[in-house]
């Protein structure tokens, strides 16, 4: 089953002379492990198609179906805490609370969720040494590199089995070499089967996904998927 | 890439043999420039008449070749001086949006999303190449896949400007230039 189905989800703001459609029948399928990025102009509909898939906003026409489940039909609790245990959240900027260190900031979703602290703790020091962050766990957020930084808000967003990691720019303020590791981040935590959705206007970065959705004007205008077939690979001089 | 030059590089850290060379070669670029010993040959024998490199043959009756210091100024110089910009990237592409502007059976923003649909899928497969290079410790390979996802994202960026310059041209249209006006194909109308 898809983990986020978005049916001819469409967002409008505004009446009259003030209408703005944000979105216009925009439909996504996105499967468990999947990595797809979304890629667009400023005001192509980017924010607007994420803020719906995390049920931060509600369409305007259209469903939203995270594990099958239409977002519209759940009470204001238990939409909230399908959001926590399903979605996790990754911005381009303040991710983590300042005052927690980077372990305590990772476990915390998990405490949220009842976890008792010493098992949250052990769990977010694990999560943190699968992703490389060991030697990071106790500093706090200002002691860390920008791209440590967005890689623990990552562990963060996935910790306690996440099945669907939503991120907006994630790499925004980045260097080349610490955005390429957010990015492979992302890509591994696909491989453990939490599905990434990835807003960008970077096409480096929307490289690593399996799909590239291209937004214009609040519609879905293209899809690229790699080319397959051997004819495509560059390498020259490899013997296949 | 300079053949000629990546051999001095070699040979300055001491004389060998031609086969020495293709091996090092090949080892210091991975496979990504794979060299056939003919042609390792006649640059050695280039080389030897320009006086950059002296030979010798060894007690097997081997030739073995050495730089000269006149081939260590040539390396020196190689290192010295960057490398040109040979080619206007993607100058097919300029050329068909200009005529897709000039055209009535063109939609220019249509060639403008399907060249950047093209260019992400390049980009989507030079990326799978470089996770299996960065797998693979291959430096020299993934160097060069770096440099292709630079060239595939300015050419990217590039189609983004395009299309800028093309929402404006339809707040501010351009026209044909007259016929008498070679060299300029459209001009802002005052």
């Amino acid at each position: 089953m898809a983990i986020l189905e978005m049916e001819r989800a469409g967002r409008v703001f505004g009446s009259g002379e003030a209408r703005v459609v944000a979105l216009d029948n925009v439909s996504l399928r996105v499967e468990p492990g999947e990595f797809v990025a979304i890629m667009g102009p400023s005001g192509s509909g980017k924010s607007t198609l994420l803020q719906l898939a995390g049920g931060l906003d509600r369409p305007t026409s259209g469903r939203i179906l995270l594990g099958g489940r239409d977002l519209a039909g759940l009470s204001t609790a238990d939409l909230t805490l399908t959001l926590r245990r399903q979605i996790g959240f990754v911005f381009q900027s303040l991710n983590l609370l300042p005052t927690l260190t980077a372990a305590e900031n990772v476990a915390l979703p998990l405490e949220l969720d009842g976890v008792r602290p010493r098992a949250a703790m052990s769990n977010a020091r694990g999560l943190l040494e699968s992703v490389g962050l060991r030697a990071v766990a106790d500093r706090f957020p200002g002691r860390l590199s920008g791209g440590e930084r967005q890689r623990v808000a990552i562990a963060r967003a996935v910790v306690g089995g996440r099945a669907l990691l939503l991120a907006d720019e994630p790499t925004g303020a980045l260097d080349t070499i610490s955005g390429e590791s957010v990015i492979g981040l992302l890509r591994q935590r696909c491989a453990t089967g939490c599905a990434v959705v990835l807003v960008t206007h970077d096409m480096r970065h929307a490289a690593w996904a399996d799909r590239v959705v291209f937004l214009r004007d609040g519609r879905v205008t293209d899809e690229a998927a790699p080319p397959g077939g051997p004819e495509c690979l560059l390498r020259p001089g490899r013997a296949s | 890439m300079s053949v000629r030059h990546s051999l001095l590089v070699l040979l300055d850290a001491g004389p060998m043999h031609g086969y020495g060379l293709k091996t090092e070669f090949e080892a210091a670029t991975g496979d990504v420039w794979p060299l056939n010993v003919g042609q390792v040959y006649t640059t050695l024998a280039r080389l030897e008449r320009d006086g950059l490199v002296s030979t010798d043959t060894d007690a097997d009756g081997q030739k073995v070749y050495a730089i000269t210091e006149a081939g260590r100024g040539e390396v020196r110089r190689w290192f010295e001086t960057p490398v040109a910009r040979e080619v206007v990237p993607r100058q097919e592409l300029a050329i068909k949006l200009v005529f897709a502007m000039r055209s009535a059976s063109a939609d220019v923003a249509d060639v403008v999303q399907r060249q950047r649909v093209a260019t992400m899928r390049s980009l989507q497969e030079v990326t799978r190449l470089k996770a299996d290079a960065e797998a693979d410790g291959d430096l020299a390979w993934l160097l060069m896949l770096d440099a292709l996802v630079f060239q595939a994202e300015a050419e990217a960026r590039w189609l983004d400007l395009c299309e800028a310059r093309l929402a404006r041209e339809h707040a501010a249209p351009l026209r044909r230039a007259d016929a008498g006006t070679p060299g300029r194909i459209v001009e802002r109308r005052s």
